[in-house]
């Protein structure tokens, strides 16, 4: 291993990182809003917009990630829509990520048993209020593993952005590879690199799902 | 729209399929060698051994944590640079999905083999079943229900995830269809558009009777 | 149907008809409920009793017929909630709420629908869930309890609204057999103080003792209503009311059927 060379790019580990970090929490905040519109829509089982809706969660979980992007960034510019890589990257995480984050919150509000709605009616609560004080907490207790999961998955499919030529952490390793030869220790920077973001998540995950343990029955 | 004769040229639509063939052979040969292996890991995982249980969650955490990119790079070019060892982008795509597979499938079989009530063992004893028996007609078949519509699943990701290989070189759906809109680049400007919107509704043909049957299956199973 | 002062009854249901698709579940059913008065539904499964509740609670809307509360006509779900905290329910499936403990559980409809003060809610709560004996229990949440303290918590939380009238629907049904003197106690506890109630059961020594009245319904119909419940268990007038109550009690034909011969 060479330790010199870890230590004379281990900093450029970290600014890649932080693109990583950054485009994947942005396209995260959008699969969430996609995500909450969706399930909404498909809860509330308003007509049409269900529709489309469910055409949308198979479109985006039946397709790859990098088609995706392609098609966002090399595609749209021909039809006149031209847009920076970030925000290409942000979009199509957005895209990929509000269908499963869709099936994770309905999964959650369906699991919430109708009779809950019922005792908080002849409680005498408005819809409003149950929806706030009964439904969602437990759809939220139900839904929070698999939003974590979801939340890894997505940091795990920006690696993908790389692809249209965004210097996040698997950009920079390719690039050192390509330039250096350093391989293993371009890789082992990259591994690290990506355990000490999702690591730390999915122990939070782990954590969370126990303190919600009870919620769940 | 200008352009769509890019996807109607009957060569570059068989290109595109030839494509299409690669990214569907590296899926399937990955599925395939990932189905014993997986059911293998999952015997394993269900094992009281420390050492197993301990092996098999270290290699599972590190498959599933780590992205599918990154396991890419690992194994095409980090065999290259430790051992100077010379895989072919297809070769190393078939080793990571299948280790990526066996872990996942592993996981589920175990999953699917530790839901089954003690009861359901209890009852087959007291019927008489030997422990063969019982494993055979009792705990498996309940089994399969609860791991085949996950696996299918398991499977569209897979599909889906064949994408990357082009970034490791592989020539396959991807890497064709750029290769296409190149070739086109004066004579049809728009070709990406039409090129990459084709690619997203092949991966999507194949991906989404998959999803259909795994929901189906689901549902079927579902007590 | 008023009583012999002239005042309206407390809970009143007229001609109630009640159908799912082509079923016919409730055919125009006639009952009083006067304030301060048990009264005891009883039938097979399937007669409509839990239904009845159900209209009366306002989770199903009627087809004809209405339900009034102090003359007041209530029938339908699209009720406000002025109106819904007049009637507590208690259900089968106990149906706290999991995601908080017993006191928020008690506590949390008289916050957020009757805007009481916290401090003040919680001392009802308190008061409440002692004489249940769940004090101690209060900070835990409801899926470590047992099903006999989950009823128990349930019954305080629909008591912290203080309705007029208490709805039960088969509170005991999904108990173990040791756990349902837990819970009736209470509820017996509850009658003496004279709380108006409408109790569905299946438990018959408990309606014998609960019961200032017994109604017992079949097909969606009452089929014998009786202000007595001790001659009603006795000595039931209708072939119909026979039938059930027997279903309740068991012998065995020594001597015979020893034989598989058909």
């Amino acid at each position: 291993m060479d330790w010199g060379f870890i230590a004379r790019y281990a900093p450029y580990y970290v600014l890649a990182a932080q693109v990583t970090l950054l485009i994947s929490l942005s396209g995260i905040a959008v699969s969430v809003l996609v995500g909450i519109l969706c399930s909404m829509v498909r809860h509330a089982r308003i007509p049409v917009l269900r529709q489309v809706a469910a055409a949308y969660v198979e479109l985006s979980r039946n397709t790859p990630l990098l088609v995706q992007l392609f098609f966002l960034y090399f595609g749209l510019p021909k039809l006149g829509i031209v847009w920076s890589p970030e925000a290409c990257a942000i979009v199509g995480l957005g895209f990929l990520g509000g269908s499963y984050m869709a099936e994770s919150f309905r999964s959650g509000l369906d699991s919430v048993a109708s009779s809950q709605a019922d005792a908080a009616s002849v409680l005498g609560m408005t819809r409003v209020q149950s929806l706030r004080h009964v439904i969602l907490p437990q759809a939220l207790a139900v839904a929070v593993p698999g939003i974590v999961a979801n939340v890894i998955f997505l940091v795990k499919e920006s690696s993908v952005v790389s692809g249209i030529a965004l210097a996040d952490l698997m950009y920079l390793a390719k690039d050192l590879i390509g330039l250096y030869y350093d391989t293993t220790e371009a890789l082992a920077l990259l591994v690290v690199a990506y355990a000490t973001i999702l690591l730390p998540i999915s122990l939070l995950g782990t954590l969370l799902e126990r303190r919600l343990d009870h919620a769940r029955r | 729209m200008p352009g769509a004769e890019i996807v109607l040229d009957p060569s570059n639509v068989l290109r595109l399929l030839a494509g299409l063939g690669v990214t569907v052979r590296i899926g399937l040969v990955s599925v395939a060698l990932s189905l014993p292996l997986g059911i293998a890991c999952g015997m394993l995982m269900t094992l009281r051994n420390p050492l197993i249980r301990a092996v098999l969650r270290a290699y599972l955490e590190f498959i599933r944590i780590m992205p599918q990119l990154v396991l890419l790079y690992l194994v095409f070019f980090g065999t290259a640079g430790a051992w100077g060892w010379d895989l072919s982008g297809e070769a190393a795509s078939v080793v990571v999905f299948s280790l990526w597979g066996a872990a996942e499938l592993g996981d589920l079989v175990r999953g699917a083999l530790e839901s089954i009530p003690r009861t359901q063992y209890d009852s087959a004893y007291v019927l008489g079943m030997g422990r063969r028996q019982a494993f055979a007609r009792v705990i498996l078949p309940q089994a399969v229900t609860r791991l085949l519509p996950p696996a299918v699943n398991l499977a569209t990701r897979m599909v889906k995830t064949t994408s990357l290989c082009m970034l490791i070189g592989v020539v396959e759906l991807i890497r064709v269809g750029q290769q296409i809109i190149d070739y086109n680049r004066f004579a049809v400007p728009t070709g990406a558009l039409w090129i990459y919107g084709s690619i997203f509704f092949l991966y999507f043909i194949v991906c989404w009777p998959l999803s259909i049957l795994s929901r189906r299956l689901e549902r079927r199973w579902a007590r | 149907m008023s009583d012999a002062t002239g005042e309206a009854p407390m809970l009143e249901v007229r001609g109630l008809t009640k159908r799912f698709g082509d079923e016919v579940v409730l055919d125009g059913l006639d009952l009083a409920v006067r304030k301060g008065e048990v009264v005891v539904v009883l039938g097979p499964s399937g007669c409509g009793k839990s239904t009845l509740l159900r209209c009366i609670a306002g989770l199903e809307g009627v087809d004809a017929g209405e339900v009034r509360l102090e003359g007041e006509p209530i029938s339908g779900t699209r009720r406000d909630s002025a109106l819904r905290q007049r009637l507590g329910m208690v259900f089968q499936s106990y149906d706290l709420f999991p995601t908080r403990t017993v006191l928020a559980n008690v506590t949390l409809a008289p916050v957020v629908v009757q805007h009481r003060d916290r401090l003040e809610a919680e001392r009802e709560a308190e008061a409440l869930l002692r004489r249940v004996g769940l004090w101690d229990k209060r900070d835990s949440y409801p899926s470590t309890l047992s099903g006999g303290q989950r009823q128990r918590v349930a019954i305080c939380r629909a008591l912290a609204m203080h309705p007029d009238v208490m709805l039960l629907d088969e509170v005991t049904a999904a108990l173990d057999p040791e756990m349902v003197h837990e819970v009736l106690d209470v509820v017996l506890e509850l009658a003496e103080g004279g709380l108006t109630m409408v109790i569905v059961t299946h438990e018959m020594r408990f309606a014998a003792a609960i019961a200032d009245r017994v109604v017992m319904l079949d097909g969606g119909e009452v089929v014998e209503e009786s202000d007595d419940p001790a001659a009603f268990f006795e000595r039931p007038e209708t072939g119909r009311a026979r039938e059930f109550l027997s279903m309740f009690e068991y012998k065995r034909e020594k001597g015979k059927g020893t034989d598989h011969e058909d």
